[in-house]
């Protein structure tokens, strides 16, 4: 399997084939954390909208492989105030480096820089449709802590209508047959064409709103932030904020093994007192962030293969 | 009284016919025809018997590509294209409804950068043609049919 110049844009133009062999990648490069396998390449990290975890992860992650990072962290940069395109700002930065990671607060925007550039252009969220690489490192984290992808069973909970990061990884999961609760008030339910597209693909799913009736069947919990931003009407919002808090009375109602993921940042989703538990895996799910990120570095530079 | 024909019959080229009676200005605007030397005939408001009013283009001395056939079937899904020579209708094109829209829609999503950043053509997927779903290459929605709009 060659990476060599590829995009990474979109959970969906990858085959599992395709989603392994990145993950295969990603463990080696846990193993091996600090290699010179990127010296005297620049990474242009380009974030249009604020980002922490995901842009810091990235810088980190070329420079413990011994490249160089260029790039802005807002939008608020001379050229862009001037009203130049992003198919003519990424023309530019493909000039001045060997691979661009991108965030930007448009849908498809990722795509677009990717056709304006001959260079790889890695998504790091395109507005609220894709985030390929928390989708990778979720799946990461899932295999790693489960020892397995397969035959999960897996509840996703809070606000499912708009995170793209359960769009994606319900997406991405979808091959290795799981069995998913999703866990949501209705006005914020999984949208049905991700529903149909189950159906289609005969996984099967459950929509339920409260947690107790499915807690015991789970072996993956992914808990997700009631986004403010998303409501129009801020008493809307406070109707459903803090829906879902788990701590430590879920304790009696689920599996041993069963671990509990958050993409972060948490708001009031998870309390504190469930993070020394060994459930907790958010901050491992973060902290993996770095072997998958310097995999697909390394792999759409064509240094590993 | 004689009977004419509103606009007259062409030697060769390309008739579209039953096209609904307010589609014919914009399919003339999608067949992208200023290059055209020929002749151009556009009637509206002409009396069908199926359709009650309808439409009709006739395009002298251009014989439409399958692709530009397939643009009109968009708009016009149950139009007729007859490749003309010689004043007899040498072929009949069906139109269908092809796998990969380019330009002609506008996506309905307005956070989508198709509809943000200038001169980006847009590009969408046909996941099913009948009702029409279609899918942005860019920002990955899905529209319905009722969502579509022409560019």
């Amino acid at each position: 399997m060659n990476f060599k110049n590829r995009d990474i844009i979109s959970i969906h133009d990858f085959s599992k084939d395709e989603l392994l062999s990145i993950l295969k990648t990603a463990r080696y490069m846990e193993k091996n954390p600090n290699t010179n396998l990127l010296k005297g390449k620049i990474l242009a990290a380009l974030f249009f909208e604020p980002s922490t975890r995901t842009r810091l992860s990235f810088i980190s992650a070329m420079e413990q492989l011994g490249g160089e990072v260029i790039g802005f962290a807002t939008s608020n940069i001379t050229s862009i105030k001037k009203g130049e395109t992003l198919w003519d700002t990424i023309k530019m930065v493909e000039a001045y480096s060997d691979v661009a990671v991108i965030r930007h607060p448009m849908e498809g925007s990722a795509r677009l820089a990717a056709e304006a550039s001959s260079k790889p252009v890695i998504n790091a969220g395109d507005g609220a449709n894709q985030h390929p690489t928390q989708t990778l490192l979720d799946l990461y984290t899932i295999q790693k802590v489960k020892g397995k992808l397969d035959n999960l069973h897996i509840g996703m909970l809070g606000d499912l209508k708009y995170g793209r990061t359960v769009h994606s990884l319900v997406t991405a999961l979808s091959h290795f047959k799981p069995t998913f609760y999703f866990i949501a008030p209705q006005a914020l339910q999984m949208p049905q064409t991700y529903l149909d597209e189950l159906k289609e693909k005969k996984i099967k799913f459950y929509l339920e709103s409260n947690l107790m009736k499915v807690s015991k069947k789970l072996d993956i919990l992914y808990a997700t932030r009631i986004q403010e931003e998303r409501f129009a009407d801020p008493i809307e919002y406070e109707k459903y904020r803090g829906i879902y808090k788990l701590d430590t009375s879920l304790l009696p109602n689920i599996k041993k093994d069963l671990k509990i993921m958050h993409p972060l940042p948490r708001v009031d989703e998870i309390d504190k007192s469930l993070d020394e538990t060994e459930h907790a895996v958010y901050f491992e799910q973060a902290a993996n962030g770095i072997p998958v990120r310097k995999a697909l570095l390394a792999l759409v530079l064509g240094k590993i293969k | 009284m004689k009977k004419e024909l509103s606009i007259s019959a062409i030697k060769d080229g390309t008739v579209v016919d039953h096209i609904p009676n307010n589609a014919a200005l914009k399919l003339v605007d999608i067949l992208d025809l200023k290059g055209v030397r020929g002749m151009i005939s556009i009637a509206t408001n002409l009396t069908s018997k199926t359709m009650g009013k309808k439409g009709i283009i006739k395009i002298s001395g251009k014989d439409l590509t399958k692709e530009e056939v397939d643009k009109i079937a968009l708009i016009a899904p149950h139009a007729t294209v007859n490749i003309i020579k010689n004043y007899d209708v040498k072929q009949k094109i069906k139109v269908t409804i092809p796998q990969v829209i380019n330009k002609i829609i506008k996506c309905s999503n307005p956070n989508c950068i198709t509809n943000n950043e200038k001169n980006v053509i847009t590009k969408f997927y046909v996941l099913n043609k009948d009702p029409l779903k279609v899918r942005c290459h860019y920002c990955e929605r899905n529209m319905e049919k009722e969502d579509i709009s022409l560019l």
